[in-house]
């Protein structure tokens, strides 16, 4: 990909959300086919950064670049919302989410189309999603309506997908696999993936790059550049030790201060000091 | 047995054929914008510009004009004002449109009460709450299809961005659709939907015929054509079961008839118990395996 335009440059992005600064110069890339995880706890800003590259608020500073243009351009960023209540009694099984993605945006019904139903259906094996596709979307599992939400996002070939907390609720084997589909799907369509977690150790293996946030501001790199002691301690303003425990990562604040405290109660990423 | 089918004066009276024409529109333009009502969880929204639209119904008594038109103005009225204030939160869209009804409600009793007393038009109230179809005039037909048509067509414009839409607002942006013009544009099929059908049975039953069948369709259809076909056949199934029956019941009570719109609003109500004993039956044989594994 040497020469060609990323994928996503994000260029020293500042937000701010009633009167506070929730991001804080903010600059990485992202080449076309990279697995990329946003990493940091609950109010670090992912949502946030997530809702600024897709042109939903308003940026104070900074550049967001997609292949080169303007944020928001519409059908050229795939999008996986965190919360969707897909309520049992909608009338719309897998495969006509995923055709909604396709040209959901037209307006008319839908016209019978061989072309539309083969993308659809080429879409849906894709995310392993075959075996439910005529089945109601809302009486799926988590781990199925998370198949067939990606397949919604990617069926039109973004250059760039945006997952916004795609693992919560699932469990540890849907977990794996969400992942191990979405590194997949990455290299297959050449598409940047930003998948926002709370949790890194699920993506540990899978992750090409992290961006990680505390306090509104972030450091990107491998996960080898970035996760360690100095980087996030000089990222959180304190010191934190980076522990590597039965396999896990573990970030650990070394002071009982309050804030870090609140931080360990809310997020699982850090862990109480070990005594 | 049916004896209002053979009866060669059921399908030659004028009042009757006016009755069929304003109630299969009025049911075919409910079943489809009220699917998309239930969908985007609007129901009680749906309710409350029915009720509210009253008000114009029973102005339009007091004014000597088509009740049609009353029905229609109050009705967008109140469809204005509850998009416009554009509330995202559920719970407080539900105060709004609550205080709107009331509102509605209230000046309904204020103006029928007038048309009482002033103009003396003493079955106002019945016919505006709970509809009249043999009495409605033959001069309304021209313009009850024109607001069916309107409103048809403005379902089908949005038809995609509107499931997309009620799916997920921000799935519905990233695709770049402009999702206040699609509420919007709802809202003011839903207006027309809701006018047509306090024409039939009533502002008051206005709701059984836009989202009954919706509702019964949705129990047992998978894809949203079906929904859409199958709540079609229920709320015309009614409209013109419930004309029929009516027409019959002057057989069983000679020298009155019973209302059309008990009728109608009985018939919904089967069609939506079938649909969930039909639902119900299709789910058993599959209910077991997927009912262990957990999400």
């Amino acid at each position: 990909m040497n020469g060609a335009a990323p994928a996503l440059a994000v260029e020293g992005l500042c937000v701010a959300l009633g009167g506070r600064q929730v991001l804080r110069n903010v600059s990485f890339e992202l080449e076309a086919g990279e697995f990329c995880a946003l990493i940091g706890s609950n109010g670090s800003g992912k949502t946030t950064l997530l809702r600024a590259i897709l042109g939903f608020i308003p940026i104070d500073s900074g550049r967001i670049g997609l292949d080169g243009d303007a944020p928001g351009a519409a059908g050229r960023i795939g999008y996986v919302p965190q919360k969707i209540a897909l309520d049992p009694s909608l009338p719309l099984r897998a495969r006509d989410v995923v055709a909604l993605g396709l040209d959901g945006a037209r307006l008319g019904p839908p016209l019978p189309s061989k072309r539309r139903t083969a993308q659809v259906e080429q879409m849906l094996q894709a995310v392993g999603a075959a075996g439910f596709a005529d089945q109601r979307v809302g009486l799926l599992s988590g781990g199925q309506q998370q198949r067939v939400l990606v397949a919604h996002a990617l069926v039109r070939r973004p250059r760039l997908l945006l997952l916004d907390e795609p693992l919560a609720n699932l469990d540890v084997r849907s977990t794996a696999e969400i992942v191990a589909l979405l590194r997949r799907l990455s290299r297959e369509y050449g598409a940047a993936v930003l998948l926002s977690a709370h949790d890194m150790n699920p993506l540990l293996p899978a992750m090409d790059r992290i961006v990680y946030l505390a306090n509104g501001s972030a450091v990107a790199g491998r996960a080898d550049e970035v996760v360690r002691t100095e980087v996030l301690s000089s990222l959180y303003g304190y010191h934190v030790d980076v522990v590597r425990v039965h396999g896990r990562v573990v970030v650990v604040a070394a002071e009982a201060r309050d804030e870090i405290r609140d931080a360990v109660a809310r997020d699982p990423v850090h862990t109480a000091p070990v005594p | 047995m049916l004896l209002a089918l053979f009866d060669t004066g059921f399908w030659t009276n004028g009042p009757v054929r006016v009755a069929l024409a304003v109630g299969g529109s009025a049911a075919l333009v409910c079943a489809v914008v009220g699917m998309a009502t239930v969908m985007r969880r609007q129901s009680f929204a749906g309710h409350a510009l029915a009720d509210v639209s009253s008000a114009g119904g029973s102005a339009a008594y007091l004014l000597g004009v088509n009740p049609l038109l009353g029905f229609l103005g109050m009705a967008a009225a109140a469809a204005g004002v509850m998009e416009w204030a554009d509330i995202r939160e559920a719970r407080e869209r539900d105060l709004l449109t609550g205080v709107v009804l009331g509102a509605g409600l209230g000046l309904a009793a204020l103006l029928l009460y007038f048309d009482a007393t002033v103009r003396s038009v003493s079955g106002a109230a019945v016919t505006v709450l709970f509809g009249s179809m043999f009495t409605i005039p033959a001069t309304i037909v021209p313009l009850a299809l024109a607001v069916a048509a309107l409103a048809l067509a403005a379902s089908a414009v949005i038809y995609r961005p509107l499931i997309v839409s009620s799916l997920s607002v921000d799935l519905a942006r990233t695709q770049g659709i402009r999702v206040r013009a699609v509420a919007l544009t709802h809202a003011l099929a839903l207006a027309l939907a809701v006018s047509l059908s306090a024409m039939t049975v009533g502002a008051i039953l206005s709701t059984a015929l836009l989202i009954g069948p919706a509702a019964a369709a949705l129990r047992v259809a998978k894809r949203p054509a079906t929904a859409l076909a199958l709540a079609a056949l229920i709320g015309l199934a009614a409209s013109w079961g419930g004309i029929v029956l009516a027409y019959e019941s002057f057989y069983w009570t000679p020298g009155h008839g019973w209302p059309v719109s008990f009728f109608i609003v009985a018939l919904i109500f089967g069609a939506y118990l079938l649909a969930g004993w039909a639902a119900g039956r299709a789910r058993r044989p599959t209910a077991h395996p997927s009912g262990c594994e957990g999400h």
